[in-house]
């Protein structure tokens, strides 16, 4: 079980550069979804004038059935600076490799909650941290995405791109830089120092 | 004796490293090291390296001090946490060990306990702004340090022959901004890919140190060339260390490469970092020929 949470408005604000295309993903019946305090920020986005549109849908974590359905809103999607993405962290990640060269952000933090695990999806993964780091690091995850879970940028042990671990793994760090290249983010590099804050796996969403 | 006290006197620094052993008995590591190594700046103690047990660093970092050595404490993020690295850096402190190298280390999978947890709570960016903060007098807690905070002069590592410079210099810019103080780096065995990443790392204002290890024969660097990352040997060091296989045995070509190395990028930077790998007997006799 998991459930999203989400991140201050101050915060939700700060991401928004022009104006934002919105996804929410209602998603798997595991997930614990804030939809009432989504809706009534989305009103008043919605109301300033910073959104071009919004969708709502389920199980954005499969990338046919969401590039399916993305596809129809691409007017919208154009028309914005960023796609900000309310679910858990393994849609916001499928929506960014999709538009890899848009601006996609996480609106939610998603914590761990006890039971079985919601539907997981192909290829990304979410750590249930949490606090969020997609936004940081262009919509890949460095949680799970590098094997040391660093989130402060690459360690000295990548080997033509490859991972010092598993040499058929490419190293996230790489990744993550060319995707901030991508989107012209590469100032999100010089965010302050990051330090995890392991009591969220503690507390999870009460 | 802290070397950033040195860099700031304008010096070219020159460290080397040794490894503790399998074991607890020293006496002999320190003997050799006090023979070969007592003519430089200071002695790297690596902490667990490639994640292959061994004494601990600190423990070894003491026995050199004790000796009259001036060590720098390698700290790795793969074995402790927070709270552990914070209370390793307070015993440093009270045993006068006041350098420190802060490294994020290599995955335990890599050593000889690939069962073992890694850690990595903290990475090299986030140790360094850790003791930035016991100098301010608090721990990662917020929690004030009793008595007079420690200072220490605080290093990091680069790759300056990585394949992935960009990310490279990103992390190297972020260490620098966590209060990196002096930079070491990866072997550097091609002195023009060493130039050129000067050219971008000399605006971060900070001292770097060429990193050198002896090149002792083919196979070695041929082997660290396709499998250690950040390393890179090109053919003429290769086809020199074959010429003459009987100079290359004795060690002499090696000695020649790394004085050769330190002499081209000596103008570039501001300091070597010998990595002898067992052949610190050598040490002296490279940095004559060096010119140091």
């Amino acid at each position: 079980m998991l459930a999203t949470k989400l991140k201050s408005k101050e915060t939700i604000v700060s991401l928004i550069t022009g104006k934002a295309f919105i996804i929410n993903c209602h998603g798997c019946k595991e997930v614990g979804f804030p939809e009432k305090e989504a809706t009534e920020l989305q009103k008043e986005l919605a109301a300033e004038g910073r959104v071009t549109g919004i969708f709502t849908t389920d199980y954005i974590c499969n990338p046919e059935n969401m590039k399916l359905r993305l596809d129809l809103h691409k007017a919208e999607i154009d028309a914005a600076d960023t796609v900000l993405v309310f679910s858990c962290g393994v849609g916001v990640q499928t929506v960014s490799e999709y538009l890899e060269t848009k601006r996609v952000l996480a609106a939610c933090d998603t914590y761990a909650l006890p039971g079985g695990q919601g539907v997981t999806p192909l290829e990304y993964d979410c750590k249930q941290c949490g606090e969020c780091y997609l936004n940081l690091t262009g919509g890949i995850c460095p949680l799970t995405a590098c094997s040391k879970s660093l989130v402060n940028g690459q360690c000295g042990g990548a080997k033509d791109g490859k991972c010092e671990v598993d040499p058929n793994m490419e190293c996230g760090w790489e990744r993550i830089q060319r995707r901030l290249k991508m989107v012209g983010r590469l100032d999100a590099l010089k965010c302050p120092v990051q330090i995890r804050n392991y009591g969220n796996e503690v507390d999870a969403a009460e | 004796m802290k070397i950033t006290d040195r860099f700031s006197r304008g010096e070219f620094v020159v460290t080397a490293e040794v490894g503790p052993p399998k074991g607890f008995h020293v006496d002999e590591l320190v003997a050799e090291a006090k023979e070969y190594l007592s003519g430089i700046d200071a002695v790297n103690v690596t902490d667990n390296q490639s994640s292959v047990m061994r004494l601990s660093s600190l423990g070894f970092c003491k026995a050199l001090k004790d000796g009259g050595l001036n060590p720098i404490f390698q700290l790795t993020c793969r074995d402790r946490n927070r709270m552990a690295l914070e209370s390793d850096l307070l015993a440093a402190a009270l045993f006068g060990i006041d350098n420190v190298l802060c490294l994020t280390g290599d995955h335990t999978k890599l050593g000889d306990h690939p069962g073992a947890k890694p850690v990595f709570d903290l990475d090299s960016v986030s140790l360094l702004h850790t003791v930035c903060e016991l100098e301010r007098g608090f721990d990662l807690g917020g929690n004030e340090l009793v008595g007079e905070p420690p200072k220490f002069a605080k290093g990091a590592v680069v790759s300056p022959c990585s394949d992935s410079i960009d990310a490279q210099l990103a992390k190297m810019e972020r260490k620098v901004m966590a209060g990196a103080q002096y930079f070491q780096t990866q072997a550097v065995f091609d002195s023009e890919r060493f130039i050129s990443f000067m050219e971008k790392a000399k605006q971060f204002g900070v001292p770097v140190q060429v990193g050198v290890i002896i090149p002792k024969n083919v196979g070695m660097v041929r082997y660290m060339s396709q499998n250690v990352a950040g390393v890179y040997v090109p053919d003429a060091v290769i086809d020199e260390l074959k010429a003459d296989k009987e100079k290359t045995k004795a060690g002499i070509t090696g000695v020649e490469i790394a004085a050769r190395i330190i002499r081209e990028c000596k103008p570039y930077c501001q300091g070597v970092h010998i990595m002898a790998l067992g052949w610190e007997a050598k040490v002296p006799e490279i940095l004559k020929l060096a010119g140091l």
